[in-house]
């Protein structure tokens, strides 16, 4: 996968509105393939985190019941120009990815 | 002999600190999934798999969602929590195989603010679920859906 995941921040005042959008299946097992009829086996993100500075601000688990290509906002308080936001996932085959934006 | 042995614990004790140290950018990035939650079938088990037996309504919990979902796949949902200390907001959708959808804990400064998009099988009640101070506040919602996102 070249790009898994982009994300967009603004910083308003000193809270940081943080939007990241996910490549990913996220397939609920019940899905069938369109051409061989068979199910698609469940592939879906299960645990994502985000940093401030380092530090930890959001901490989510995710059912297979989040849209394909997930899409998620949040916000950080206590945030100025410069600061680094990382926000990083971790799928129910083990495969993960991570994305990383400064604050301006 | 006893040096010997002595010897063999502190290098063991280094392997496993030495492995532990390995695993931890592993976990800053994955943190625990509440398998027992997530696999739940009936909202009444999912609750207990959170920890949330006994909830209070709660107008204090701001969500917004579409009362017609044209595509269940993709049902876009806000959800503020103006609970003073709200530590974690919880997502089920009652009639979804299994309710439980997300869960996000907050810490060092994020609002208690989450938007995201889910699936939603038929109409349902969607419950969102905040916690603060060890308790948990709910709000519910129906939401009607046209076409069924789980096996799309």
């Amino acid at each position: 996968m070249a790009d898994p995941m982009k994300i967009r921040t603004q910083l308003k005042g000193d809270v940081a509105d943080v939007k990241i959008l996910l490549f990913h299946p996220m397939e609920t097992g019940l899905r069938k393939d369109g051409v061989t009829g068979e199910l698609v086996p469940m592939h879906f993100i299960q645990t994502l985190t985000a940093t401030h500075n380092g530090r930890t601000v959001l901490e989510a688990q995710w059912s297979q019941a989040v849209s394909k290509n997930p899409f998620l906002n949040f916000r950080v308080r206590g945030a100025k120009p410069g600061d680094k936001i990382i926000v990083g996932w971790v799928d129910n085959r083990g495969d993960k990815a991570s994305i990383e934006a400064t604050l301006n | 002999m006893e040096t010997k042995t002595m010897r063999r614990s502190v290098l063991r004790a280094f392997t496993v600190a030495m492995a532990a140290a390995m695993l931890r950018p592993l976990q800053l990035l994955a943190g625990p999934w509440n398998k027992a939650a997530f696999d739940a079938r009936a909202v009444a088990e999912a609750l207990k798999g959170i920890g949330a037996t006994a909830t209070e309504d709660s107008d204090r919990i701001v969500l917004k969602a579409p009362e017609i979902a044209e595509n269940g796949a993709i049902v876009p949902l806000e959800v503020a929590s103006e609970i003073p200390g709200t530590q974690a907001i919880y997502i089920l959708v009652d009639k979804n195989p299994q309710p439980l959808t997300a869960v996000f804990e907050f810490a060092n400064g994020a609002e208690a603010f989450v938007a995201t998009r889910i699936k939603m099988n038929e109409s349902s009640r969607v419950r969102i679920l905040a916690k603060a101070g060890g308790k948990f506040y709910a709000t519910m919602r129906e939401v009607k859906v046209t076409i069924g996102g789980c096996g799309a």
